[in-house]
């Protein structure tokens, strides 16, 4: 057990890489070995990401260390006589942590839905193995201690991401989304590298617990940190950069856009290590703390205002999606941008708005997988020829209300305590952002009104839509209990896993430095 | 013979270039060739990194004594950053191609189903 605790978080990128690559083969064998084969993959994968995260949160969130190659690293001699300790590292703080318990729980509910979504239609063995390498290269990006290699599980969550945006070739919208969303992740990941050679330029070196040692605050460091913040806010999906955000949630196949919005808040782990742990105090926080939080008003309101008028189901909830992202951000920027002086509320400010990853996560998903069932039951995805669907599927109606009420922060759901935090926190900087925060979450409900009455309000519809079948039911019903037990004692867990996490941002920089340099 | 900053001054451009034609034109193999053009500059850009006037190949065996070698960390990423390159290109160029079987053109302004 301790070997296997020890070995987490390398296991968590390797095993479902494995199994990516592995679902073709054994698809062969047939649909029912694919999919237990699958199932086991995902269950690993969540429980060893459950057992990192018990040991990193049973330590309060201190960071720690995981070296491939031994803990002095391979020693390559030289003719010289002196040898080069090769080293690849992964660090692991509450942050990473936190993060690796979201997309276990993402994916694993994914997975689960998936196969009875793929029982009723061909092409599941590529969107599985795609599935798999999408769940590698999140984790990988979560946990690397590099830069570099964070630039690479970055490239292999884009290439994975619009593979299972556009593999279904025969359907028109999804090939235009598959190309602008591939095109404009190659440019955040090209913007990502070019800042990551400038900063190997001055100081030689990749390791992030390094970089952050060395920082200056130059010229030249501020140029890089423009380029990762553009490369990073695009690839999350923060307006202005948001464009491509509604095609890929809304064009990916149902219980994608789940997965699809993970790999988004992954980029916004990343933005966020950049900002605290990578840069901290080397550059003028304040100012970069108010550009967050401009991104994050901007955000919140294009994203609810466009949500007000969809009418295709899928669209609809992806700008919601992506107006969530702005609430993670207020939280987050409110903390960065009074993170020189650390007053309370600061503190509070990032704890909401990493709670709220958490949160978002449940319920996003759980209404994209009500879409899911609903689109399935009525064979269209537009509101307008909806109608009636509450007569007979009581089951999703209830869900999909849960998760509408949770996105739209309404007490006793598990959205109001993260935003709650972050209303709090923001008013105390400025009554305007809380204020614009609240007025949104309000819009957001009557967007989920409409929802509810064009769907599922009226009068009987013609041919009785099929309520979903239980494989579907599962993974909804797990997705609710987390949206309302998260609701219910949100004092727990924010003790127990969201303040290691926002610890580790806001406190945590010396310790991650000082952990791989020593000393500190 | 001295180059000076001539390398990056050619990788910036690069950048620009490619930046250029992936706002400004309106052909889906065009817009790639602008990613492929950024992607250059940025390989280019951690080559020039690197290197040193007059350096060798960083293999140590039976390197000649008292040679200065290029640094061989940059080009591990560019090697590294052309492989990924490669594949986003395919992925990109595959989705064109499918594009235009179902739209019947490569035109921006007639591929915009999803708006709004």
């Amino acid at each position: 057990m301790t070997a296997l605790t020890n070995h987490a978080p390398v296991l968590l990128i390797a095993i479902p890489l494995l199994g990516a690559f592995a679902v073709p083969l054994i698809g062969k064998l047939g649909r029912g070995a694919r999919d237990s084969f699958v199932g086991l993959i995902a269950l690993v994968t969540a429980a060893v990401a459950g057992l990192l995260a018990a040991s990193v949160f049973g330590r309060a969130g201190a960071p720690g260390l995981y070296v491939l190659g031994g803990h002095q690293g391979f020693a390559v001699p030289l003719p010289s006589g002196m040898s080069i300790p090769i080293r690849i590292i992964l660090e692991i703080d509450g942050m990473s942590a936190f993060m690796a318990l979201i997309t276990a729980l993402v994916t694993l509910t994914g997975a689960f839905f998936s196969f009875s979504y793929w029982r009723e239609r061909s092409g599941g063995t590529m969107f599985f193995s795609l599935l798999m390498l999408l769940t590698a290269g999140i984790f990988g990006m979560e946990l690397t201690g590099d830069m570099f290699n964070f630039f690479v599980f970055l490239e292999i969550t884009s290439i994975a991401a619009c593979g299972l945006i556009g593999f279904r070739v025969w359907l028109k919208t999804s090939q235009e989304a598959g190309f602008k969303v591939m095109a404009l992740y190659t440019l955040s990941g090209l913007f990502v590298l070019l800042a990551i050679g400038l900063l190997y330029g001055q100081y030689g070196g990749l390791n992030i617990a390094y970089l952050a040692s060395a920082l200056t605050g130059s010229t030249i460091d501020i140029v890089a940190l423009g380029l990762l913040l553009t490369g990073l806010a695009m690839k999350a999906g923060a307006v202005p950069l948001h464009m491509w955000a509604p095609d890929a949630y809304g064009e990916a196949p149902a219980p994608m856009s789940a997965v699809l919005v993970a790999n988004s808040q992954a980029s916004l782990y990343g933005l966020f290590r950049i900002l605290f742990t990578l840069f901290g105090v080397t550059v003028s926080v304040a100012a970069l703390g108010w550009i967050l939080i401009v991104l994050a008003l901007l955000t919140i309101f294009v994203g609810v205002t466009m949500a007000l008028i969809q009418n295709d189901i899928k669209r609809l909830i992806a700008y919601s999606a992506v107006s969530q992202i702005g609430y993670m951000l207020l939280g987050v920027g409110v903390g960065l941008a009074v993170s020189v002086a650390k007053p309370d509320f600061g503190f509070v400010a990032m704890q909401g708005g990493i709670f709220h990853m958490l949160n978002d996560a449940a319920c996003i998903g759980l209404l994209f997988l009500g879409s899911g069932v609903i689109i399935r039951a009525t064979g269209t995805r537009d509101l307008n020829k909806m109608g009636g669907l509450a007569h007979s599927m009581k089951w999703t109606t209830v869900l999909f209300m849960i998760g509408a009420f949770a996105l739209a922060g309404v007490p006793p759901f598990n959205g109001f305590a993260s935003k709650f935090l972050i209303y709090e926190a923001s008013f105390k900087l400025s009554p305007f952002l809380a204020v614009v925060a609240v007025l949104s979450s309000i819009l957001l409900l009557a967007v989920f009104v409409k929802v509810f009455q064009a769907a599922f309000l009226g009068a009987k519809p013609a041919g009785l839509p099929r309520e979903a079948p239980m494989g579907m039911m599962i993974p909804m019903v797990a997705l609710a209990l987390v949206v309302i037990v998260f609701g219910l004692f949100p004092g727990f867990f924010v003790d127990k896993i969201v303040t290691p996490a926002a610890n580790a941002l806001w406190y945590g920089r010396d310790a991650y430095i000082g952990l791989v340099l020593g000393g500190g | 013979m001295n180059i000076g900053n001539l390398p990056f001054v050619v990788a910036a451009l690069l950048v620009v270039f490619g930046i250029y034609t992936f706002l400004f034109k309106r052909n889906l193999v065009k817009l790639v060739i602008g990613v492929s053009l950024v992607e250059t500059g940025v390989n280019l850009f951690l080559v020039t990194l690197g290197y040193r006037t007059g350096g060798i190949a960083p293999i140590y065996t039976f390197a000649p004594q008292a040679q200065r070698m290029v640094l061989p960390t940059p080009q591990a990423l560019t090697l590294t950053s052309i492989v990924i390159g490669l594949a986003t290109t395919a992925l990109l160029l595959s989705f064109a191609v499918f594009i235009h079987r179902h739209y019947g053109t490569l035109d921006v302004r007639k591929v915009k189903e999803l708006q709004g």
